[in-house]
């Protein structure tokens, strides 16, 4: 199991803005519990979904070198509850970037209706020296693939989004390797 | 034309009743942003952006919150920070009031000094 809480990227443009869709379905085991006779999804992974949609927007302005994790949720106001069988459309706008970290505004939509409104301080590790990535690259290359951000999305001069070279060089890399499994 | 200190100071409070979620009348000019407004680090983040938006301005890492001076060996010696420190602080900090930090500098107390009037006093600082 992974911890997605997003379905695919639908727009996204280097540095700028990020859209992704996240289904919710019966299927999914929290929703059993969460309540017993109304299911509905919880606004914390809802926020969860948010951050992964504004998070790897952050990290792809520096070629996801730097370690960005949630920092603080400045803000988070609901609207209303989401259920089985609704899309919702998270859409993260950039407002700052710095070395340092970024500061994400977004909203979630249950088709065109405001569902959530949420800011975002994402901070970037500062400890680089002591070598210990949070993901390895051919790993986060191949989640990144799988959430199809490379199918929509936009480099800053609005040509299409490619994969940093040394993630490709990781990727490569992995097929050479014999698998263990 | 610059603004006045009451308008730099309607804005410094907002930016910080929206980053801290404190009330507008817990922030009074002589609270302390971490004792009194529960700021943490992250806020400082927080805090630099909303500024930065409100007053149009840029402010360098660091410079509002000199955490590599704190964190420096060469400053700082069994948790207290060093003469050669100190005077790197008040050159960095023109803004702040630290002669009571200087009086017992230990590190751990440095996050507790500031107060709503240095973030003023910073802000009027940059704007002029």
């Amino acid at each position: 199991m992974r911890w997605f809480w997003i379905d695919k990227f639908i727009e996204f443009e280097s540095g700028k803005s990020a859209k992704a869709v996240k289904c919710v379905s019966l299927a999914e085991d929290h929703l059993h519990d969460h309540f017993r006779y109304l299911p509905v999804m919880p606004h914390s992974l809802v926020i969860e979904g948010i951050a992964q949609t504004g998070g790897l927007l952050a990290g792809e302005v520096y070629d996801f070198r730097e370690r960005v994790v949630l920092a603080k949720v400045a803000k988070a106001i609901f609207h209303g509850t989401a259920h089985p069988g609704d899309r919702l459309t998270y859409s993260a706008t950039m407002n700052d970037i710095r070395e340092n970290g970024a500061y994400v505004s977004a909203t979630s939509h249950i088709g065109d209706t405001l569902h959530a409104e949420v800011e975002l301080f994402f901070a970037h590790l500062s400890d680089k020296d002591q070598q210990r990535e949070l993901f390895f690259p051919a790993d986060l290359l191949s989640m990144l693939r799988l959430l199809g951000l490379y199918e929509v999305g936009k480099a800053k001069d609005g040509t299409p989004l490619q994969p940093p070279e040394y993630m490709i060089q990781a990727e490569i890399e992995l097929t050479k390797t014999p698998s263990i499994s | 034309m610059a603004p006045s200190d009451d308008e730099v100071f309607e804005k410094v409070r907002e930016a910080l009743v929206d980053a801290l979620g404190v009330d507008e009348e817990e922030v009074v000019p002589e609270a302390t942003m971490v004792g009194d407004l529960g700021a943490e680090s992250i806020d400082f983040l927080d805090i630099v952006f909303r500024l930065e938006k409100a007053f149009d301005i840029t402010i360098p890492r660091d410079e509002l919150f000199p955490e590599d001076i704190l964190t420096n060996a060469e400053y700082v010696q069994d948790g207290k920070v060093t003469a050669e420190g100190l005077a790197e602080l008040k050159k960095r900090m023109p803004f702040a009031d630290l002669t009571k930090f200087e009086a017992n500098p230990v590190v751990t107390d440095f996050g507790n000094l500031l107060t709503v009037n240095d973030m003023c006093s910073y802000v009027k600082s940059k704007l002029s």
